[in-house]
Parts: structure tokens; C-alpha cells; sequence
């Protein structure tokens, strides 16, 4: 096919290329020299080596270990938590609103988590800490839904950024142990919208325990049903039974362990009620809620029978990222489950690298309050 | 300029489209992982099924080279060179393999749905481990960076071979121009 290619093909005649140091040759090596440093620039510019103001998914570890500490081997945010599973069963409901698999009338397997907000894996349990329920629902035959979803009416930032500089500017003063109000205040100042969204948060009826909590996506995404219709939607997971006694608020883990009472003595059912934003309601900004009158469809119950601990349980090897969507269900123009995906890859990423102390609720805890 | 031997048609072209994907998904990947911003989502979504079909790709162009050899390399050209080109065409191949691989694997053991488009999934290729995910998580980086390195080298070859050696080298997969014994 081809022959050996031989000397008199170069240009530069029998005795091989110019020399080195004639000014063309030079020149030419400079040329490459610069096409090879952009394109080095460019790949380094991409990875965010240039641009120490970018706000990376390091960096948005570096803030939360900043404020929170450093714990290997936990989850960076919501680090303490105890694994629970259960079912959810579709009422059909919804189906006509999503193609999804999860809303088909069947029942699907479900591994979730209850945790706290907060990087701190040991931290104390206290009423008014944000609560948050994950869920990874697995249909039979069908694509799995995961999601991450907190007891509070809206969320507290509309970016990543806004996010991480409220975390920064709220994080707690070593020698008070609370905020600093020479930060906080320029902070909400600058930022009305975080002022409002706290202020509604600060306002929200505590429930006692995590089995009587509602838990809200906060974000809106969009459900696409079978005709390829799109719909606004946000949704929570409201409780179906009453809370227990409000008093007994003492105690490291007073929370987990009036959740592992319960779960000891009965299943806890939660409605999911999906509800259909206007076309004036806000999809891009979850810090704003929609109004109360919207429509809303009860997509089917929750039934959650089982708790584990973390430390072997089946929540702590997967990741509860609000993108992990089956077809029917795709993420709005809310920049915040984006952010977060990215964040909980390299949450996910660090902590499964790393050795981990045992979880605040252990083994021992949960099988001391398991039925007999 | 004298005629010179070229690639194969075939070779031609997949060298060319997959300098781009690879290039594109290179800075994509680095890009994707170090931000916050709404375009992760996107980026992501786009990474999955570009990384496959790298990989089909990098199977059409392991079986094409195999089957049609490349025009040799020019008579005169050092051993050390000759080894240096040889090398870093297996490493180009082998990464072209592993990042694909290491990515569905990595995505695998994360228990991460692997979603092309849509309803179209693929199967996961390793077991769920976090553990195998964080090396994984880890290597596909490493290899990426590798590749990056080992893309720049071989662009830095090519043009001195173009524009100071001109020993065809370069013309072999750059020329437009018909060549006179050009592979099929």
C-alpha cells in the first residue's frame, strides 16, 4: 500500500531539516510554542486554575468546612442523619402529569434519610435545626427518583453563591459561638432576598419530632407527562400522623431517637402532594413561595417501616442528588439542584475516600428500639 | 510540495472528529467539575453520551488501524523519535479506552444511574461500592489530565513535523491534497 518515505521528500533537501537557529525555524518553534501555552491556558482557564473568584465544588467544600469543621468520611452538609426504608405507593394521581414510572399505580421500593442541616455529624439535636428527609425511589420497572427535601417554606439563597456567602457570613464567631453581627448585618443588607426568605423560615411552625414534619422540594422542576406537556410543579411529603409530645426536647438525639421510637412501634406515612405552579409562579428563584391556593395533587404515600443506622445501613453509599430524575421529570430554570448536584458529587466523592468514625446513631440505638 | 502518503480516508476522518469530541470533552470535564453554576447540569447530560460514543468510536478506530496500517514513518527519522511517536499513539489509544471505561465504571460503582438520553440507560459495569467510586472519581481526573497532556505533546509534534521537519509526517493526516499513493 505505501512505500517507506525517503530522504529527498524533505524540504529541506538530503541533509535534513534547517537548522535550528535560522530566524524562520525560530519563528516557527516560538509559533507552536504559543499554540501549545493557549491551548494549555484555555484547558486551565475551563478547570478554574485562573480564576480564584470562580466558585468551584471545592470551594464550596472549602466554605462548609469552614464553618462547620472538618469530619472525613461524612457527608459535608445534612452530616447527621440515619437511614430508613419503606415504599412508595403511586395513587396514579399524577400519572397524567408525569410519564414518570414512580407515578404509574404501582408501589416502589424506597431507601431515604432523615438528617439535620449542617456539617457537624455529632451536633446537637434542637427544635428549631432544619430537618431534612432524602428519598431515592425505585419502581419496579423504571427509571429512579432521588431527592433531597427540608422542613423549612423556602429556601434560604437563590444561587450557589448567594448560598455559600450566607453560609460565610453566618457561620459562628469562635469566641461567642453565635453569628456575628458585624457580618450578618451588611450581609442581609446586601441581600433582601435572603433577609425575607430567613425571615419566613424563622416564622415556620417547628414541629416536635421528624415524623410529624412536612418536607418541601423548595425548588420547582417540571413534570412532563405522556403528550409531552410540561408543568411547573413543587411538592412535599406531608405527614399523615400526629406529632408526639412536644416537651420532651432533651438530649443529644432527642430527634433520631423519638423518630427510631416511632418507626419502632408503627410505620410513618407521608401524603406526597405535588403542587401545579401558574405560569406567573417563579420556577427560577426557590427563596420566593408560590401562593397558597395552588392546585395540588396527591401523587401517592410514603410508607416508611425500617430504620438503620448509617454506619452499614443502605442510604450511606449513595448520594441523594436532586438531578438523579427519571423521564417525566426534569430539572426548571432553578439554578439550586444544579448547584447542589454538583456539590454532592464531590461530597460523595471526598467522603467515600475517606475513614469515618461511627455515626452519632449507631447500630446499637436502633436495635434497642426495633420491634420484637 | 512532493505527494505524500496519507492515512486512509477512514482514518482521516475519525482522527479528526474524535480530536474534537475528545478535545471538546476534555475541557468540558474539567470545566463541569470545578463549578457551581446552572450549566453543571447541562454539561453533565452531555458528557454521558458524548463519552460513549468516544468509546464506540475509539472501537471503529482501534479496528481500522489494526486493519490498515498507517504510512511508515520517514526513513531517516531517529530511534528515540520513533519510539517517542509509537508511545504516545498507545497512550492516545489506551486513553481513549479507559476514559470512557473508567467514567461508566466510576458512575457504576456511585450506584449513578448511567442515562444516555432519556430513557436509554446503560447497565452499570462494576458493583456499588463508594470506596471503587472515589478511586474511580479520582482516576477518571488523573487519566484526563494525562490525556490533555499526552493531546498537547503529540499537537506539539505534529506541528513541528508541519511546519520545521515538513517531513510529511504532518501531511500524512493534515492534507487536504490528493496523495500519490494515498491507503485506502
Amino acid at each position: 500500500m505505501t512505500e517507506p518515505r525517503s530522504g529527498p521528500r524533505k524540504e529541506g533537501g538530503a541533509s535534513g531539516p534547517a537548522s535550528l537557529f535560522d530566524p524562520g525555524t525560530l519563528l516557527r518553534l516560538g509559533a507552536i510554542g504559543l499554540v501549545m501555552m493557549g491551548v494549555v491556558t484555555a484547558f486551565a482557564w475551563s478547570a478554574g486554575w485562573l480564576s480564584p473568584r470562580r466558585l468551584t465544588q471545592a470551594r464550596m467544600m472549602d466554605a462548609l468546612a469552614a464553618v462547620d469543621g472538618v469530619h472525613p468520611g461524612f457527608r459535608r452538609n445534612h452530616a447527621k442523619g440515619v437511614c430508613v426504608a419503606g415504599w412508595f405507593e403511586s395513587s396514579g394521581q399524577a400519572a397524567s402529569l408525569s410519564k414518570a414510572a414512580v407515578f404509574r399505580p404501582v408501589r416502589s421500593a424506597v431507601i431515604g434519610r432523615f438528617a439535620l442541616a449542617g456539617g457537624m455529624p455529632f451536633q446537637a439535636d434542637a427544635p428549631a435545626k432544619v430537618r431534612s428527609m432524602a428519598l431515592r425511589i425505585m419502581p419496579p420497572d423504571g427509571a429512579e427518583w432521588r431527592m433531597g427535601i427540608n422542613d423549612i417554606p423556602v429556601f434560604v439563597a437563590r444561587t450557589a453563591r448567594e448560598f455559600r456567602d450566607l453560609l460565610l457570613a453566618t457561620r459562628p464567631d469562635p469566641a461567642t459561638g453565635k453569628p456575628d453581627p458585624a457580618r450578618v448585618g451588611p450581609f442581609l443588607a446586601g441581600h433582601p432576598d435572603v433577609a425575607r426568605a430567613l425571615a419566613l423560615v424563622g416564622a415556620r411552625p417547628i414541629s416536635p419530632g421528624f415524623g410529624d414534619d412536612t418536607y418541601r422540594s423548595l425548588d420547582a422542576f417540571r413534570f412532563i407527562n405522556a403528550d409531552g406537556v410540561s408543568t411547573p410543579v413543587r411538592w412535599e411529603m406531608a405527614p399523615m400522623q400526629p406529632g408526639g409530645p412536644a416537651g420532651a426536647v432533651t438530649g443529644q438525639d432527642y430527634l433520631f431517637d423519638d423518630l427510631l421510637t416511632a418507626l419502632g412501634r408503627h410505620p410513618l406515612s407521608w401524603r406526597l402532594m405535588v403542587t401545579i405552579g401558574a405560569p406567573s409562579d417563579p420556577t427560577a428563584d426557590p427563596t420566593l413561595p408560590w401562593p397558597a391556593d395552588r392546585r395540588q395533587v396527591e401523587a401517592g404515600t410514603l410508607t416508611l417501616d425500617v430504620a438503620q443506622s448509617e454506619d452499614g445501613g443502605l442510604c450511606t453509599g449513595i448520594t441523594y442528588d436532586p438531578l438523579v430524575l427519571p423521564p417525566g421529570i426534569a430539572p426548571s430554570d432553578d439554578p439550586i439542584p444544579a448547584a447542589r448536584s454538583a456539590a454532592y458529587m464531590r461530597s460523595f466523592t471526598l467522603r467515600a475516600g475517606e475513614v469515618k468514625l461511627p455515626s452519632a446513631i449507631t447500630p446499637a440505638m436502633i436495635a434497642a428500639k426495633e420491634r420484637p | 510540495m512532493n505527494p505524500v502518503v496519507r492515512f486512509s480516508a477512514l482514518a482521516r476522518v475519525l482522527h479528526w472528529l474524535m480530536a474534537a469530541m475528545v478535545l471538546g470533552m476534555l475541557f468540558v470535564g474539567v470545566f463541569m467539575a470545578a463549578t457551581e453554576g446552572p450549566a453543571y447540569a447541562r454539561l453533565v447530560a452531555l458528557h454521558r453520551p458524548m463519552g460513549v460514543a468516544i468509546l464506540l468510536l475509539a472501537c471503529v478506530r482501534l479496528a481500522n488501524r489494526l486493519l490498515v496500517p498507517p504510512p511508515p514513518l520517514p526513513a531517516g527519522m531517529p530511534r528515540v523519535q520513533r519510539i517517542a511517536a509509537l508511545g504516545s499513539h498507545i497512550m492516545l489509544y489506551a486513553l481513549m479506552f479507559a476514559m470512557p471505561l473508567v467514567g461508566w465504571g466510576m458512575l457504576s460503582a456511585g450506584a449513578y444511574p448511567v442515562v444516555l438520553w432519556g430513557p436509554v440507560r446503560l447497565p452499570p459495569i462494576l458493583p456499588h461500592d463508594p470506596a471503587l467510586f472515589a478511586a474511580l472519581r479520582h482516576l477518571h481526573g488523573w487519566l484526563a489530565f494525562t490525556l490533555f497532556g499526552v493531546i498537547v505533546i503529540h499537537l506539539g509534534a505534529a506541528l513541528l513535523h508541519g511546519l520545521i521537519l515538513r517531513d510529511g509526517v504532518f501531511a500524512a493526516m493534515a492534507s487536504w491534497r490528493r496523495g500519490r499513493r494515498d491507503g485506502i
